[in-house]
């Protein structure tokens, strides 16, 4: 019953998809300035239907109706009701789904509260935005279809894996849905920008707004991401390299490349080309990583079940992107001419850009050259952290440094008043950092540097927040915000790697082990039985040697049942200025486990500094009608 | 559209990089068995899962002419659609040692009363530690070796008719 509903649904999305295509390449034709009433209204009948059917696959997950396949592959009768709902994007078919309907809702969004620009432009971002939401619908019917039908029905369902069974990974999906298929919206606008040649500063304000909303969901995504591999991967790390991260972070540069030259583009009304490259490669890059994710080239957590004609599909609609995208740049280019003044602010927003582009290129190299050198010559090597560190790190300080300084010149040439003021803050920073280092221990020169103008940022975002509070207008707010919570997460990030304490040893119940500041208590072990596993739950007691102060510590091993699996949790005890981290392994054929225990500064700090930069990116899209 | 010497080359070069991605997916390096096929098993040692004083190891299959390993676990849903050509290979010159991977004993032993037990010799790997060495990736999964220990052929998922007529093509 469910499946054909939903199958139902989606036919129809399709055909509201071509009927919009064909009434819209009609109405181009047509004089006036505005568009016919008929397409708004097949535009919100096919959101209408896209989101029908989401909640159609909602409702089969909810009721465990396991007559349909993709809800007897990932759910349980037994899993919590939450979980049961999260089951629904957690999963190859269902994320597709989510895909569409993010294709489709933008699309109508878009439509709608974009009437003040030019017919001709909006007409043909639809189109180009229905080719896509054809493209994928027909993808999702053919090959991933999440309302396909098994008869006889079967009476339980295989589970939903375990480690996707938390509250943090449960939002990711969603978040970093609307973060990376949000910016299919101005891929389509910027091919139809070049088609209907509606360029620069007005183009620049059709698309402000979305590529803000993308950024903000991606930026949140990745954070929630991270913060999940934390908490549930029981790693000890908030970020490896992992080509599947890098595989996230590589549309994320291009936008937040995007969003700065965005601001030169609306002011100046220059580097259109540029801006159009970047709209479309973010989408393209989103896509490609969706591509080796899915495919089974890389192989990780995201992978779900390995089916190479998905990948086949992915591929070949990543091809057709690509390639129209090329052709339909080079025929429409032109020859901009470029006039800028040396020191003047736009020159440093393309100096961001610039690194960005850097940023980009080498997570790009790092996570394709392994897979290119294992195709062509089966040589399997791994790109890992110290590759990312050397190639990136240092190229953060001048990075961080530009990202105080240039907010501070005028829009066209620099007033040398404002050097005495950098020159003062540099000097309060290279003082904090002498202190950090005299009385917390040394580290190296480049991490000197890094502190140095990660204090510097902050101390200059502190100012201008003083500067702000005196203001009625408040745009640079939101600038502020992020810019400071990037300054902090640097800050953060580099106390974090210099000062954490990692231990890792064997341990048998009733034993003690001293590390440098604290007394690990290895005082029992018991089961606890649970909804839909089983623990093995430690108990250790850790005492700080310094005040004395007395901590319990519970990492647990769980058995889940369906699928059965082991998962470690770890016992995190987050506090304002530490965390202290332990995971507990168990050790074949012997009482002893292996435990793994980290004393992490400012852990909690990573994350609130993530989150400011996003909430800056938030203020920004709500001060925005004030600002008008 | 102009032609330039800078347009070709990142024509080329897109189309380099999609011909990759392309053989990527062709040549599916989670999976890749092809390799495996003439290198020689490790060596281990498997209690029975009913006997603890019972023991398998890499020696005791020298005497087979041929042997199937097998992995295989109760909660594992396609292992049960593998088991009737498990069940057939059984009267054929062929020897089929199962490892029980990451089960309970009462569970393994339950699904072999209920589907009918093919092997001749059931180990138990409770904690999957022992599979990995063999180079399992997950369940069902079978590994056909002849007498000197050479791995002739590899299968990953649940045997199907096809890959049961293989088999008996390998062992004739």
């Amino acid at each position: 019953m469910l499946s054909n509903i939903g199958i139902g649904l989606i036919v129809l999305v399709l055909i509201l998809s071509f009927l919009t295509i064909y009434t819209a390449s009609l109405d181009l034709k047509m004089p006036g300035q505005s568009i016919k009433k008929g397409i708004y209204k097949l535009s919100l009948f096919q959101t209408t239907f896209t989101v029908l059917s989401f909640f159609t696959l909602i409702i089969g997950f909810i009721n465990s109706d396991f007559s349909l396949s993709n809800v007897y592959e990932n759910s349980h009768t037994t899993k919590p009701l939450f979980y049961k709902i999260a089951g629904t994007w957690g999963n190859h078919e269902g994320s597709l789904l989510l895909w569409v309907n993010i294709l489709v809702i933008f699309s109508y969004l878009f439509l709608v509260f974009n009437h003040t620009h030019n017919k001709k432009f909006r007409l043909y971002t639809l189109i180009f935005q229905n080719i896509l939401i054809l493209g994928f619908s027909f993808f999702l019917l053919l090959n991933s279809n999440p309302f396909n039908s098994i008869y006889p029905i079967p009476l339980e369902g295989l589970g939903l894996n375990p480690i996707l069974q938390d509250p943090a990974l449960a939002i990711h999906p969603p978040l970093l849905y609307v973060g990376f298929v949000g910016c299919s919206i101005y891929f389509s606008a910027a091919m139809a920008s070049l088609i209907s040649d509606y360029r620069g500063k007005l183009f620049a304000q059709s698309i402000k707004t979305w590529v803000k909303i993308s950024w903000c969901f991606q930026t949140l995504g990745i954070t929630v991401g991270s913060i999940w591999a934390y908490y549930e991967l029981g790693w000890g790390g908030f970020w490896f390299w992992d080509p599947v991260e890098n595989a996230s972070l590589l549309p994320w540069f291009a936008i937040t490349a995007l969003m700065h030259s965005l601001i030169v583009l609306e002011k100046r009304n220059t580097l259109y080309s540029w801006v159009v490259i970047l709209c479309l490669s973010t989408f393209i890059l989103s896509v490609t990583g969706t591509f080796l994710v899915r495919s089974g080239i890389l192989n990780s957590v995201h992978t779900f079940a390995s089916d190479p004609s998905r990948g086949i599909y992915i591929l070949l609609f990543l091809s057709l992107m690509i390639f129209s995208s090329l052709i339909i740049f080079f025929t429409k280019y032109k020859k901009e001419t470029y006039n800028f003044n040396l020191k003047s602010r736009e020159t440093f927003i393309l100096a961001n850009n610039w690194f960005m582009v850097f940023f980009l290129l080498t997570v790009l190299i790092g996570t394709l050259y392994p897979i290119f050198l294992d195709v062509i010559t089966s040589v399997k090597i791994s790109v890992g952290p110290p590759f990312f560190n050397i190639v990136i790190v240092p190229l953060v300080v001048p990075f961080v440094f530009l990202m105080a300084i240039v907010p501070k010149f005028s829009w066209i040439k620099l007033q040398n008043k404002i050097f005495y003021k950098i020159l003062f803050l540099i000097l309060c920073g290279v003082i904090i950092n002498l202190f950090i280092s005299h009385f917390f221990g040394k580290y190296s020169f480049l991490s000197n540097l890094i502190f140095i103008v990660a204090i510097f940022l902050i101390l200059q975002s502190f100012l201008d927040i003083k500067k702000l509070i005196n203001k009625k207008k408040k745009p640079e707010l939101s600038r502020i915000i992020s810019h400071l919570g990037f300054g902090l997460l640097v800050f953060f990030i580099g106390i974090n790697h210099q000062f954490s304490l990692e231990e890792d040893f064997n341990l048998k119940v009733g034993e003690i082990k001293k590390t440098k500041n604290y007394e690990i208590n290895f005082e029992g072990i018991k089961i606890r039985e649970s909804k839909n596993y089983k623990a093995i739950v430690g108990n250790f007691k850790l005492i700080n040697e310094k005040n004395d102060l007395v901590q319990y510590l519970n990492p647990e091993i769980r058995i889940y049942s369906n699928p059965e699996t082991l998962t470690y949790e770890a016992a995190i005890k987050t506090k304002i200025t530490s965390d202290l981290y332990l995971t507990m392994s168990n050790v074949s054929r012997s009482d002893y486990y292996n435990i793994k225990f980290q004393n992490k500064p400012f852990m909690i700090w990573i994350w609130i500094s993530a989150l400011m930069i996003v909430i800056g990116g938030f203020t920004q899209l709500t001060l925005k009608k004030n600002e008008d | 559209m102009k032609i330039n010497i800078s347009r070709i080359i990142i024509f080329c070069f897109v189309i380099f990089c999609l011909f990759v991605f392309w053989l990527g997916l062709k040549k599916n390096i989670n999976y890749d068995t092809e390799s495996l096929i003439g290198s020689r098993i490790s060596n281990f040692q498997l209690n029975e899962i009913n006997h603890n004083n019972q023991s398998i190891s890499e020696k005791d299959l020298k005497n087979n002419e041929f042997t199937l390993i097998n992995f295989f676990a109760s909660w594992c849903a396609p292992c049960r659609t593998e088991h009737k050509y498990l069940l057939k290979l059984s009267d054929k010159k062929i020897k089929i040692l199962g490892v029980n991977f990451k089960d309970k004993k009462s569970n393994a032993n339950k699904f072999l009363k209920e589907l009918g037990n093919p092997y001749d010799f059931v180990a138990k790997d409770s904690e999957g530690k022992a599979s990995v060495l063999f180079g399992i990736y997950g369940i069902p999964e079978s590994i056909l070796i002849d007498n000197n220990l050479t791995v002739i052929k590899k299968i990953i998922g649940p045997i199907d008719q096809s890959q049961y007529n293989e088999i008996l093509n390998l062992i004739r």
